[in-house]
C-alpha cells in the first residue's frame, strides 16, 4: 500500500437542518487517482470544498500527510501542499498564461511576498512555471492572454497552475465538464499523468472517464459514503447498483 | 441618574434612532434592490430639510411642508433614476462612488442657488409645539414624542410592505439573492425606479421631521450619510430589520455616550462599529457569507 | 524585441524630460506657480498612494484623506510654537503614524468586502475627522497653525530649511521621485503581482496559497504611510492644518484624480491630480458656482472615460497609440497559432 497523502475522518457538514456531508472518511494515496462519484446532490462538491478549506467541517478531521489541517484556511492548506482546480474554470483572465502559472509558482516559492526586485529575477520560480506549462501541454501558448484560450486550454492552464504550486495532492472538481470528445481525450491523458509522485482526488460525472482513470473509487449518496474500493468491486456493489439504477440504469 | 432622567434619555435615544432608521432604510433598500451605493443619500436628507423650511416659510403650514417635501423628493427620485442612476447599473463600485460624489457637488450648488447657505430654523406645527411637564423642573417637548410615534408608524408601514405585499417579496428576494430572483423572472427594471424614489423620499422625510428640532444647515447631509452607513454596516446590508437594530443601537450609544462620556461621545459609535466588525463582519442581521 | 526596446526608450526619455522640466520650473516661473505646482505634486503623491489599494489592490478606500490629515496633525503637534521642528524626527513620525492608522483601520475594514469596505473606510475616516474636530487635542474645528516650517539642522547649523519656497519645492520633488520609485518597485515585485492577482480573482489567489488578508493589509498600511508623506508636505506648505483636511470629500476628490489618470499605472494618478487641480483653478477663476461645474465634469468623466484621460486619444484619433506590449505580442501569437490550426 502506498503512502497516504490525504486522510479525512468522519467529516460532517450541515447547512441549517440539511446534512450535506455526514460521516465521510476517505484516504487518498500517493501514486493513485481516487475518484468520488455519486448522483447529483450526493455531497461531492461539498466534500471537495471541505477538503480544500473553502468550507469548514462541523465535525471530523483532515490530515495532510502527518499534518492536521482541519483548522487551516485555504491559503495555508495550499502552502502545506494541497492543490485544487475548480469546476468552473477560475484563472486570472487578464494575465498571460505564463503570468498565471508564474503566480502559482510564486505562491510556493521561498519569498512569495518579496517587495523589492522584479518578478523576473526569481529564476527558480520561472523554471517551475515553464515546467508546469510544458507538462500541461501549453508550451507554445505561454504569452497568450488567458481569456483568449479555448475552453480546453483553460482547463489545461488550470491544471498547470495547480502543478506549479508543487502539490502533494491535487483535487480536481469535474475537470471534464462542458468539454467536447477530442478535448476531453487530451485532458484525460493529462490527468492520468498527474498521479506520478502525487495523489489525485477527482470528482467527475463522466463514468467512462472515471473508470478509465480511477485506481480507487468512493461512491456517495445523500451525503454519506455507500461504497469504497477498487473499480471492479464498486461496479458490482449492490448498494451502488441500487443507487444508480434510478438515475443512470447501469453503472458501466 | 434617577429614573425620570433615564426615561428622558431613553426617549431621546429612540427618537434619534427612529429618524436614523428612516434615512438608513432608504439607503439599504436602494443598495439591496438596485445594487447601487449612493453617496448622495445624505444630500437628499439635507434637501428635504431645506424644502421643509422653504415650504413652511411660503405656506406657513408644516403639514404642507412635509407632504410637499416628500412629494418633491419622490418625483426628483423618479427623474434621477430615469436619467442618472441608470448610468450606475452594472458599473463598478468606484464609478458609483464617484458618480454619486459628483451628484453631491451638483445638489449642494443647486441648494446654494435656490436657498442660499444660511442656517435656518423651522417651527413645529402649533398643536405639537408644547411640552409635557414631567417633574417640577423637567419637561419633554411634544414634538419629539410626535417624531417617535410618526417614525414608528412609518417603520411599521415599511415592515408591512416588505413582509406582507408582493412588492415586498420582490424587495426581499432582491436583497437575498439578486441573481436567483432574476432567474425566477422578476423584472427589476420596473421596480427599480419606485425603490429609488422611495429611498430618496425616506431620506428627505428624515430631514423634514428633524428640521424643527435641529437647525437646517448645508453640511447636515454629510453627517447623516456617515451615520446611515454605520447603521447599515451594523445591521447588515439590504436588511431593513438590520437597519432598525443598527439605528436603535446608534441612538442608544450616542445619547447615553453624551451623558456618560461627553468628551469622546462622537467616537463611540465608531468603536461600536469596530466591535461589530470584529464580532460579525457582515453585520448583526447580515448574511454570514458576505 | 526591437519595438519593445523602442517603447521602453520612449518611456524613459519622456520621464527624463518631465523631470528636467520640473527641475527647471522654479528658475523660469513666478513663485506663485511654483507653489501651485508643488501643491499639485503633493496631491499627486496622495493620489498615487491611494491608487496602490484602488488600482492595484481593487479596494475602493474612502479614508485616505484621514491618513493624509493625520500626518499633517502630527507635524503640527510636534512643532514648537516659535521654532522650527526637526525634519529628521517629525517626518518619519508623521509617516509612521499614518501607516499605523492604516494598519488598524485596514485590519478592521479588510474583514469586509466591496460596498461594505467602502462604507467602513468612510466611517473610520470620519471618526478621525471628528476626533480632531470635536476634541481640544489640536485646536478643534479651528485647526492649528505651524508657524515655522521644519528644518534639518546639525549642531546649530541649518542644512535644509523648508521655509524657503525653492528648497521646499525641491524637497517635494525629491519625495515625489522617491514615492514613484517605491511604488514602481512594489508594483513590479512578487508582492505587487500577488496583490493584483487577489484583485482579479480573490478565490483563486487564495487557493494558490496567497494570504490575501495579509497582502491587502500590508498594501493598505503602506498606502496609508505614503498618504502621510503627502500630508506632512501639505501641512508644511500651508503652515496650517484643519479637520477639513481629513474630510471624506477630500478622499473622494483624490479618487477622482485616480480615475482621471487611470488605475493601472503608477504615475497615472499624478497626471490625474495635475489635470483636476488645474481644472479647479480655471473654474474657480471664472465661475462663482464652480463646484456645480466640477460636479458635472466629474459625472461626465466617469460616464464617458471609465479608463481615464488616456481614452481621449483613441476617441479622437481612432486607434490606441500604445497597445500594451504583452497584449500586442499575445495578439500576434494568437493569430499565428490560429493560422496554424486552420
Amino acid at each position: 500500500m502506498h503512502e497516504i497523502a490525504l486522510r479525512a475522518e468522519c467529516l460532517q457538514k450541515r447547512f441549517g437542518g440539511l446534512a450535506a456531508v455526514r460521516d465521510v472518511s476517505i484516504d487518498v494515496h500517493v501514486g493513485e487517482i481516487h475518484a468520488v462519484i455519486g448522483p447529483n446532490g450526493a455531497g461531492k462538491s461539498t466534500l471537495i470544498n471541505l477538503l480544500s478549506g473553502e468550507l469548514f467541517a462541523n465535525a471530523g478531521e483532515i490530515l495532510l500527510g502527518a499534518t492536521n489541517i482541519t483548522a487551516f484556511a485555504p491559503d495555508r492548506r495550499a502552502r502545506a501542499g494541497l492543490g485544487r482546480a475548480y469546476q468552473k474554470t477560475t484563472i486570472f483572465p487578464k494575465f498571460s498564461v505564463h503570468e498565471n502559472v508564474r503566480l502559482a509558482a510564486q505562491a510556493r516559492s521561498s519569498a512569495p511576498l518579496r517587495m523589492f526586485g522584479g518578478v523576473q529575477s526569481d529564476t527558480e520560480c520561472h523554471r517551475r512555471a515553464a515546467d508546469a506549462i510544458g507538462n500541461a501541454g501549453l508550451s507554445g501558448r505561454s504569452q497568450v492572454i488567458a481569456d483568449r484560450l479555448s475552453h480546453g486550454e483553460q482547463r489545461q492552464l488550470e491544471i498547470a497552475m495547480v502543478l506549479a504550486t508543487d502539490p502533494r495532492i491535487i483535487l480536481l472538481d469535474e475537470p471534464l465538464a462542458g468539454m467536447g470528445q477530442s478535448e476531453a481525450r487530451e485532458i484525460i491523458a493529462l490527468i492520468a499523468s498527474l498521479k506520478i509522485g502525487r495523489a489525485v482526488l477527482i470528482v467527475e460525472h463522466d463514468m467512462d472517464a472515471v473508470f478509465e482513470l480511477a485506481d480507487r473509487l468512493t461512491v456517495m449518496q445523500d451525503g454519506g459514503v455507500i461504497a469504497t474500493g477498487l473499480p471492479q468491486e464498486v461496479r458490482t456493489h449492490p448498494a451502488v447498483r441500487a443507487a444508480y439504477l434510478g438515475n443512470y440504469g447501469d453503472v458501466a | 441618574m434617577d429614573l425620570i432622567t433615564v426615561s428622558v434619555q431613553l426617549l431621546n435615544a429612540v427618537q434619534y434612532g427612529t429618524v436614523l432608521f428612516l434615512v438608513a432604510s432608504g439607503l439599504t433598500l436602494v443598495f439591496g434592490i438596485l445594487g447601487v451605493i449612493n453617496l448622495a443619500h445624505g444630500a437628499f436628507y439635507m434637501l428635504g430639510a431645506y424644502l421643509a423650511y422653504w415650504i413652511a416659510l411660503m405656506t406657513g403650514s408644516f403639514a404642507l411642508a412635509m407632504l410637499g417635501g416628500v412629494l418633491i423628493a419622490f418625483i426628483v427620485g423618479m427623474l434621477l433614476e430615469t436619467v442618472f442612476v441608470r448610468l450606475l447599473y452594472g458599473r463598478d463600485h468606484l464609478a458609483q462612488v464617484l458618480l454619486s460624489f459628483g451628484l453631491i457637488l451638483v445638489i449642494d450648488e443647486i441648494r446654494q442657488l435656490l436657498f442660499g447657505k444660511d442656517v435656518h430654523a423651522v417651527a413645529p406645527p402649533a398643536w405639537l409645539a408644547g411640552s409635557i411637564q414631567l417633574t417640577d423642573n423637567l419637561s419633554y417637548p411634544v414634538y419629539r414624542l410626535a417624531i417617535c410615534v410618526f417614525c414608528l408608524m412609518v417603520a411599521a408601514a415599511i415592515f408591512f410592505v416588505i413582509t406582507r405585499t408582493k412588492i415586498g417579496m420582490i424587495v426581499r428576494a432582491g436583497a437575498e439573492n439578486r441573481e436567483m430572483a432574476r432567474v425566477l423572472g422578476i423584472k427589476f427594471d420596473r421596480v427599480n425606479r419606485y425603490v429609488f424614489a422611495v429611498g430618496i423620499a425616506l431620506a428627505a422625510l428624515g430631514g423634514i421631521v428633524i428640521a424643527p428640532i435641529s437647525t437646517v444647515f448645508p453640511g447636515m447631509g454629510d453627517g447623516m450619510l456617515i451615520l446611515s452607513f454605520v447603521v447599515v454596516v451594523l445591521g447588515g446590508i439590504g436588511s431593513v430589520a438590520g437597519a432598525a437594530v443598527g439605528a436603535l443601537l446608534i441612538g442608544l450609544t450616542d445619547t447615553f455616550g453624551k451623558v456618560f462620556f461627553p468628551s469622546v461621545s462622537s467616537i463611540l459609535i465608531y468603536v461600536l462599529m469596530a466591535a461589530v466588525l470584529l464580532w460579525r463582519p457582515s453585520g448583526i442581521l447580515g448574511r454570514r457569507d458576505v | 524585441m526591437f519595438e519593445m526596446n523602442a517603447t521602453r526608450l520612449r518611456v524613459w526619455l519622456f520621464t527624463l524630460a518631465c523631470l528636467i522640466a520640473a527641475i527647471a520650473l522654479p528658475f523660469l516661473a513666478p513663485t506663485y506657480y511654483v507653489q501651485f505646482f508643488a501643491k499639485a505634486l503633493i496631491m499627486g503623491m496622495l493620489a498615487m498612494a491611494l491608487n496602490l489599494v484602488v488600482g492595484h489592490g481593487g479596494l475602493v478606500s474612502l479614508c485616505h484623506a484621514a491618513f493624509f490629515g493625520l500626518a499633517g496633525y502630527v507635524l503640527a503637534l510636534l512643532s514648537p510654537r516659535y521654532d522650527a521642528a526637526s525634519l529628521l524626527t517629525t517626518f518619519p513620525l508623521a509617516v509612521l503614524s499614518s501607516a499605523a492608522a492604516g494598519l488598524v483601520i485596514g485590519a478592521l475594514a479588510l474583514r469586509t468586502r466591496g460596498i461594505y469596505f467602502i462604507m467602513v473606510t468612510l466611517a473610520f475616516g470620519e471618526m478621525l475627522f471628528f476626533f480632531f474636530h470635536d476634541t481640544k487635542v489640536a485646536g478643534g474645528s479651528d485647526g492649528i497653525f505651524i508657524n515655522v516650517r521644519p528644518e534639518i539642522a546639525v549642531a546649530g547649523r541649518q542644512l535644509l530649511d523648508l521655509d524657503k519656497p525653492i528648497t521646499f519645492y525641491f524637497f517635494v520633488l525629491a519625495c515625489l521621485v522617491g514615492v514613484v520609485a517605491l511604488l514602481t518597485m512594489v508594483v513590479r515585485s512578487p508582492f505587487g503581482h500577488a496583490l493584483a492577482a487577489a484583485r482579479d480573482n480573490e478565490r483563486r489567489a487564495r487557493s494558490l496559497g496567497f494570504p490575501i488578508f495579509r497582502i491587502r493589509l500590508i498594501a493598505f498600511a503602506l498606502s496609508g504611510g505614503l498618504a502621510g508623506v503627502a500630508g506632512y508636505l501639505a501641512a508644511a506648505q500651508f503652515g496650517f492644518v484643519a479637520p477639513q483636511m481629513l474630510g471624506w470629500h477630500q478622499s473622494a476628490t483624490v479618487l477622482v484624480m485616480v480615475l482621471i489618470g487611470g488605475l493601472r499605472s503608477v504615475t497615472g494618478p499624478l497626471v490625474g491630480a495635475l489635470v483636476l487641480i488645474g481644472l479647479e483653478e480655471v473654474l474657480k477663476a471664472h465661475l462663482d458656482n464652480w463646484k456645480l461645474a466640477e460636479g458635472l465634469i466629474i459625472i461626465g468623466i466617469v460616464v464617458m472615460l471609465p479608463n481615464g484621460i488616456r481614452q481621449i486619444w483613441p476617441m479622437i484619433f481612432g486607434s490606441s497609440p500604445e497597445v500594451p506590449v504583452d497584449a500586442g505580442r499575445a495578439e500576434a501569437e494568437h493569430a499565428v497559432a490560429e493560422a496554424r490550426h486552420a
